[in-house]
């Protein structure tokens, strides 16, 4: 009798692990390349739609004259990164919801009344968080550029826009590919916004200041720095943008002037051990909690870097890199009182008859920093609008908080790339948006009236403003 | 048309099969056989029901009339054997020999989605091997010394497994057959049912230690002779048998703590040891990271089971032919793929009902020899289903060993047959020679059934 409960008990969890495995790993298996079953799915059903929040359709399936199947994209080259492509391989929202594009959930009744036409089952639609509005203001504002903007929702963690520059026509993949294949200066078919890793330059001065704060959480009101417009440390050198000399500057003037050699200063007094575990709670050198293909921001802290090399990773410059939707996750954080909300594009999955198949809803990730902390850095990040290096966002229908950066690349020295990162209104935060023009400038200059477009066509859209 | 018979067909068959497997339990609440009747009655209908929906959506897929023909040869062996069986041993378990049927016709179905070429070689081995299984209860009720050829069972079973590893082909790295007469011969299937018999035999004289040490040392050399031929499915359920039928024997569970510590003694000394072991333990623990190479198998097994969800994508509708093996080894894959959860869930359960009737079978039995080998029988039987499934699900590592009744291969399924024959022998002796609630319980099994057939049974006596 034991030996018959022992067996069937045996059995029991067996059952138990084969059904529970079945029924959760469904998408992650038919999405593994290794499956040959995606084929027959795509045989039997037609491949559903993509449509952004409002409606407007960014991907369908329609058939030529000749009556072959074709995916058409209605707004071109606009959600090129964003929605991606299904030809030659996919890539965007086609990659990441192809598991429920090419799976048909209408009822067993209406499957079998197109089965009788000898029609293909319509597959299930997708309705996104993009807001082809505001794509389109984002596309303009990054205009001929290489570089990319994103904006989301740092309440709810739905990405509104998504725009990376080179892009391409998706209605025209197939026969452009070779010829962006060929290009491998441009890097077309890299999502900047998740993909890219730049050095973040003085937009990481976020991180620098928090890790001040943390050190420091009595007395970093109390910090003042004199600068003279560059820092010597042996062979290393730190300068000011153009050079110039910012005076006796506290923690806020610092941040808000972004003064190098400040930071710099502050950097190779850091607990190296306390600088890592920063990095760590901001998910620097870790998996980041996103559904699309992304890579991964480096800034390792090594016992023995350098006072030199503490300098550099003090004001983003040096071996660091950063992936532009980390940086607006990190604002996004900041925005909404330390907490990240995770950052997603598929609102719901609907069947082709409407019914609902799934829905997805905004997901707390935790805390990367109290809320004082993210008050603290909020306040810097609107005083840098007020009266630092964001000036460009100022005096506006709504109040701006951000931080501007322009990171150093390449041998040549005044290359920069302009950054932008910030939120608004700055005391009821809605829109967070990340800005990286590449080869522009300073970000001051070129990044921060680009973000103002894409505020001014999200803030102002109720007012009837039409944004200049 | 097509579509809709295969749409509709996969919620039938997971449908009739819960209505089939619920049967299967309800037979538990009645202690005699003619209670039970009208259950089997129930069965019949439900199994046919499941062959046909089955059938249709293949036969529609493929329009090929021999399988219109082979179909009808089924359904004729099936009921032939059903009624056979009941003609010729009126008191034997309908339990067992429906869900034989039931589970050969499921596997019949699948193999014939798999491989037709397959499926009708399996179909006439099974007919070969149901032939032969009518008479071994017969056999087993006339020999009244089965318990004396305790070293005649050993012998055969290690000089057999010997052959194997000295002259045995290498089959994907492993020794498990030899040709014999022209004909692929896997021993290891058929000297589980000796090995069985050589261990009761053993401890039914005596329980004491030096008896069981002897066992031990018998039984090693039969696992040692596997291990060696690197057939190490058969090595662990021929080990784990073992020290069940020592624990039952002996009701001491220091010997059942012996058994596992000296087991996972030689399962990591064999890990240490044997690269082969190595390999399909990182399978197991991560085959995604070698999902080129060792761990191409299971994955595209686990693609098989992740995609069916609840229903099955239905008969010809999925691609198990991507899994290797998938007649084999893997052949629960592909029915989790084209049946579903529910129906596999349904399967394993027809299983397991088996396997507690012969439980049953066992305490009801008085005599030492023959209950201990009916456990010995049905604990080889289950676990063997165990480590098949558990590794094609990754809930253990892959052993490579055949799902009874369904697997494609002659050795497992003529063994399997035999088995179960054998268990139903000992079931019909067994009962006879003691209890007297047995007897009257087999006498009105007896009228019941030959009311029926209007035959009266011969071998009762």
């Amino acid at each position: 009798m034991q030996v018959t409960v022992c067996f069937v008990a045996l059995f029991l969890v067996m059952m138990g692990y084969f059904t529970v495995y079945a029924m959760t790993h469904e998408e992650e298996l038919m999405n593994n390349s290794y499956n040959n079953r995606q084929q027959i799915l795509s045989e039997q059903n037609r491949r559903g739609s993509i449509f952004a929040r409002d409606g407007k359709v960014l991907a369908e399936t329609t058939e030529d004259d000749s009556g072959r199947e074709i995916r058409v994209y209605p707004y071109g080259k606009l959600f090129s990164h964003a929605v991606g492509y299904a030809d030659k391989g996919r890539a965007g929202l086609e990659a990441q919801a192809n598991y429920y594009l090419i799976r048909s959930s209408v009822p067993v009744i209406s499957k079998l009344k197109e089965t009788g036409r000898q029609e293909k089952n319509p597959g299930d639609n997708i309705y996104t968080t993009f807001d082809v509005g505001l794509q389109e203001a984002a596309d303009r504002a990054l205009g001929v550029y290489k570089g990319t903007i994103i904006a989301m929702n740092p309440k709810t963690g739905e990405i509104l826009a998504m725009v990376s520059k080179p892009d391409f026509d998706p209605n025209r993949i197939g026969e452009e590919w070779d010829t962006i294949l060929a290009d491998e200066e441009s890097g077309t078919l890299l999502n900047r916004a998740t993909q890219g890793l730049y050095p973040p330059g003085s937009t990481f001065k976020i991180v620098t200041a928090l890790e001040y704060i943390r050190e420091h959480p009595d007395t970093y009101q109390n910090y003042r720095y004199s600068c003279s417009g560059s820092l010597r440390e042996g062979e290393d050198v730190i300068n000011c943008y153009h050079g110039t000399s910012h005076g006796s500057v506290d923690l806020k003037k610092s941040f808000a002037k972004s003064c190098n050699t400040s930071f710099a200063s502050m950097g190779m007094e850091f607990d190296k051990e306390m600088f890592a575990d920063t990095l760590d709670s901001l998910l620097f050198n870790r998996e980041l909690p996103l559904d699309l293909a992304y890579n991964q921001s480096k800034l390792e802290i090594l016992p023995d870097d350098s006072r030199g090399e503490m300098m550099q990773n003090a004001i983003g410059q040096g071996r660091t890199q950063m992936t532009p939707v980390h940086l607006a996750m990190i604002t996004a954080a900041i925005a909404n009182d330390g907490v990240l909300m995770k950052p997603y594009t598929i609102q719901r999955v609907e069947s082709a008859e409407g019914a609902a198949v799934k829905t997805f809803s905004s997901e707390s990730c935790g805390e990367l920093m109290t809320r004082e902390e993210a008050a603290i850095l909020a306040g810097y990040m609107k005083e840098v609008v007020e009266t630092g290096t964001g000036s460009k966002l100022s005096g506006l229908s709504y109040s701006a908080a951000g931080k501007t950066g322009s990171a150093e690349y390449g041998t040549q020295k005044g290359e920069s790339h302009a950054w932008f990162t910030g939120f608004a209104p700055a005391e009821d935060p809605q829109l967070v948006v990340t800005v990286i023009i590449e080869g522009a400038g300073s970000g001051g200059d070129y990044a921060v009236p680009t973000a103002r477009r894409v505020f001014d066509a999200y803030l102002n859209q109720d007012t009837g403003e039409i944004p200049q | 048309m097509e579509q809709v018979i295969t749409e509709f067909s996969k919620y039938l068959i997971a449908l009739f099969a819960s209505f089939y497997t619920y049967e299967c339990f309800a037979v538990f609440r009645y202690q005699t056989e003619a209670e039970r009747s009208s259950i089997y009655i129930r069965q019949y209908i439900f199994m046919f029901l499941v062959h046909v929906s089955c059938f249709l959506p293949i036969y529609v897929k493929t329009g090929r009339v021999e399988y219109i023909f082979f179909f009808i040869f089924q359904q004729i062996a099936m009921y032939a054997t059903i009624v056979l069986y009941h003609m010729i041993y009126p008191a034997a378990n309908r339990l067992v020999i429906n869900n034989m049927c039931f589970l050969t016709s499921v596997g019949f179905m699948i193999l014939t989605r798999l491989s037709y070429n397959r499926a009708v070689r399996q179909f006439v081995i099974a007919v070969f091997s149901s032939v032969i299984a009518l008479m071994i209860p017969e056999l087993v009720q006339r020999v009244r010394n089965w318990k004396d050829f305790t070293w005649i069972y050993g012998g055969v079973g290690i000089a057999a497994l010997g052959a194997v590893f000295f002259l045995g082909a290498v089959t994907h790295g492993a020794k498990l057959s030899f040709s014999l007469f022209g004909i692929r011969v896997q021993p290891s299937e058929f000297i589980k049912i000796l090995f069985s018999c050589f261990i009761a035999s053993l401890l039914c004289r005596s329980r004491s230690f030096w008896n069981v040490a002897l066992s031990a040392v018998a039984a090693g050399a039969h696992v040692i002779l596997l291990v060696l031929s690197k057939d190490l499915g058969s090595a662990l359920i021929y080990f784990v048998a073992y020290v069940v039928m020592v624990y039952v024997a002996t009701g001491r569970k220091r010997y059942l703590l012996a058994g596992l510590l000296g087991g996972s003694a030689a399962a990591w000394l064999s890990f240490r040891i044997f690269t082969h072991v190595q390999v399909r333990v990182q399978a197991w623990l991560d085959p995604w990271s070698v999902i080129d190479k060792e761990g191409y198998q299971i994955t595209q097994s686990l693609f098989a089971i992740g995609c069916g969800g609840l229903f099955g994508l239905g008969l010809c509708q999925g691609s198990p032919s991507s899994i290797p093996f998938v007649t084999t080894d893997f052949i629960f894959s592909a029915i989790a793929e084209e049946l579903g959860i529910l129906f596999s869930l349904c399967l394993i359960l027809v299983y397991i009902s088996c396997f507690i009737m012969f439980m049953q079978i066992a305490i009801a039995i008085k005599d030492e020899f023959y209950r201990l080998t009916v456990v010995g029988l049905g604990v080889t039987y289950l676990f063997q289903i165990f480590l098949t499934i558990g590794g094609g699900v990754k809930f253990i590592p892959l052993t490579g060993v055949t799902l009874p009744f369904i697997s494609y291969g002659g050795s497992s399924m003529l063994s399997t047959i035999m088995m179960f024959a054998v268990i139903q022998g000992l079931y019909l002796t067994g009962g006879r020679k003691n209890a007297s609630d047995k007897t009257t319980q087999k006498e009105t099994g007896q009228r019941n059934s030959g009311n029926r057939t209007k035959k009266r049974p011969k071998a009762e006596t």
